[in-house]
């Protein structure tokens, strides 16, 4: 295992009480596999990368629980070590490629920065390495593009920036922050491409966050659903798929529209909204929109159990 | 990037045209006064009107009155005042510049780097006793008066502790010129440029502790964290450059306008006979070919300062440069 997060908790401290953000999250991650994890927005997969990353500055955060990397414990690490790793063997993917580049340096400025952080080579030799990088995530013109400032290439070819910078030490895990949403669909086929190109030539792990079950059942060897801080259910792509078993996994399958048959007039939508993480219900925090709750949701929360293909509900472990 | 310098300082010619254009006007077309009895000053003799009237072209349409105005500033510079009795002006413009420029330029290059320093060292301890301490510093900058301060200043360094060995250096008021007397020319200003600094000092550190928190909210820092840079490398190439943009919009402007005539109260206090004593001297008299060269010459200030700003921003911001 690459790596190992075991019972996570990141809450932060508000004005209005402590809100549980990430509550007991757990998952392994094997060298070379992509792991895709689905939910909606503050549902926590976010803030659960990065903690991985040790990116949560926020100073009225606490952060709870083991993640081991290569078996090694990177909760409680000094600052200097977590950065040794990070952009060296950790690298991230962000959301947005239009903010995530520093606006006043070249593209190749700012690959070669994180090059010469992590390795001691000269400055011609780093740039020799960005416009092969440049030119791995298919730039067209990679000795030119080199000397491009972010405003001047387009949204796609920003995010392939970014990613060549994220692979410029040859990470053994990445972490990619829903890197498809700020783009358009053709551009997204592309990235997805550059993705699953790099998972077998870097042989690298990734973390896949997104909210497009449709990416998810493209590129994604296991899947991980969460729902308000917690993981209600995880398994391999094919089971998940063809197999989902928590309520809240099948009415989002529910909701994409057919690609052969009749097309519904309207799609189904889950009713009600996500639960306020300030105020979670004591049961199943998806309870309140659930259409199979019972009694036994109501008054405790469902465990997700250790099986590989498993759903935090209780009505599974009862069928 | 040479064609947007290129068109900027087009731009500053035509502005400084502008400028000149309506100042004329105002001091030479405003209607119910007649220029050449203000020029001549009060109680002048006819003769002297008439001289007046002929030498400025009154006689002629108002362009040729531009003209020869222009004409007597900038090409033959034979501009005189008749209040003071046949002093040229142009000289004494000229001979004014280099006393402002050097009390306002040895005062930027304090403000500037100490104000740097103290934004960075703010905006990395923020919210800490070091950060707190040194705003409240800024803020009793910012709030004392220049004069008040000058003369304060004079107290201590000239009277009161003038004789201790703290500040047995400090020559007596006044202005010593670099060329005669480089060693004078320093220690005469050290203490107008405190004086003068201060206040700049305090607004910038405190702007630039801002600009550089601000930024360190932006996407692009998460970024660089997340490349495994170091927080003062993040700080200082990444947070800090990007936040000098708004540092230099201030600058440009405190600076043309200092350089204009607005250093004056430090200029009165430490009895420098810069350009902001000469305009002073030319209100209270009522000096027009005197207040006509140095308006035109402070605006000229201001102009340039921006147009240097322009360029300075070009440098410091790529997504300027290709527009």
């Amino acid at each position: 295992m690459i790596l190992s997060v075991r019972d996570l908790r990141v809450s932060f401290r508000t004005e209005d009480g402590l809100v549980r953000a990430i509550d007991g999250v757990s998952f392994d991650l094997a060298e070379g596999e992509i792991l895709g994890v689905v939910g909606e927005s503050g549902s926590g997969k976010t803030v659960s990368l990065l903690a991985v990353m040790g990116l949560i500055t926020d100073p009225n955060a606490i952060i709870e629980g083991s993640i081991r990397y290569k078996g090694r414990e990177l909760v409680g690490l000094p600052a200097r070590e977590l950065r040794r790793l990070r952009g060296n063997e950790i690298a991230m993917i962000f959301q947005d490629p239009m903010t995530a580049l520093t606006p006043v340096y070249t593209i190749g400025w700012q690959i070669a920065e994180q090059i010469r952080a992590h390795q001691n080579i000269s400055k011609s030799k780093a740039l020799e390495r960005v416009e092969q990088l440049l030119a791995e995530v298919n730039f067209p013109n990679p000795h030119e593009a080199m000397s491009r400032y972010p405003h001047q290439l387009s949204g796609g070819m920003r995010q392939r920036a970014v990613i060549a910078m994220a692979l410029s030490c040859n990470p053994a895990l990445l972490v990619a922050d829903e890197p498809t949403t700020a783009l358009d669909v053709t551009v997204q086929a592309g990235i997805l491409d550059l993705v699953r190109k790099l998972r077998s030539t870097h042989n690298s792990a990734v973390v896949f966050i997104t909210h497009d079950m449709g990416v998810v059942s493209e590129l994604a060897d296991r899947v991980m659903v969460m729902y308000a801080g917690r993981v209600v259910e995880r398994g391999s792509r094919s089971e998940l798929f063809s197999d989902p078993q928590h309520p809240y996994t099948r009415a989002l399958l529910g909701s994409i529209p057919p690609l052969t048959g009749e097309k519904p007039r309207r799609l189904p939508a889950i009713p009600g909204s996500p639960p306020s993480l300030l105020r979670l219900p004591q049961g199943c925090a998806f309870g309140p929109r659930c259409p199979v709750r019972y009694e036994p949701c109501v008054a405790t929360k469902p465990d997700l159990g250790t099986a590989t293909h498993a759903a935090a509900c209780f009505r599974v472990a009862q069928a | 990037m040479i064609y947007a310098i290129l068109r900027r300082f087009g731009q500053m010619l035509f502005v400084m045209f502008g400028i000149s254009v309506i100042v004329f006007l105002i001091f030479f077309a405003t209607p119910g006064s007649d220029p050449a009895a203000r020029i001549a000053g009060r109680n002048a003799s006819p003769e002297v009107l008439a001289a007046v009237r002929h030498s400025f072209g009154f006689d002629q349409p108002l362009y040729v009155q531009y003209v020869r105005m222009m004409e007597k500033i900038f090409v033959t510079g034979d501009l005189t005042s008749f209040v003071n009795r046949g002093w040229k002006v142009v000289p004494a413009v000229m001979d004014s510049i280099p006393v402002t420029l050097s009390l306002v330029f040895g005062a930027a290059v304090l403000w500037v780097v100490v104000s740097i320093i103290i934004g960075i060292v703010a905006a990395a301890t923020r919210d800490s006793w070091l950060d707190r301490l040194l705003m409240a510093l800024g803020l009793l900058g910012i709030s004392m008066p220049v004069y008040w301060l000058g003369e304060v200043m004079n107290l201590i360094t000239q009277s009161r502790y003038h004789d201790s060995w703290l500040f047995s250096w400090v020559p007596p008021l006044g202005y010593k010129n670099f060329s005669d007397d480089p060693k004078g020319w320093f220690l005469t200003l050290v203490i107008p440029w405190i004086t003068l600094a201060v206040l700049y000092i305090g607004i910038y550190g405190r702007v630039l502790r801002a600009a550089i928190i601000e930024s360190l909210q932006e996407d692009y820092i998460r970024t660089a964290r997340a490349k495994g840079l170091s927080e003062t490398r993040i700080l200082l190439r990444h947070a800090l450059r990007t936040s000098l943009i708004a540092f230099v919009t201030l600058f440009g402007l405190d600076f043309g306008a200092l350089v204009g005539g607005s250093a004056l109260l430090t200029e009165v206090v430490f009895g420098l006979h810069g350009i902001g004593k000469l305009t002073y001297d030319a209100l209270q008299n009522l000096d027009l070919p005197m207040i006509m060269a140095t308006v035109m010459y402070a605006s000229m200030f201001v102009v340039v300062a921006n147009a240097v700003v322009d360029f300075v921003y070009i440098l410091l911001d790529p997504r300027l440069r290709t527009s």
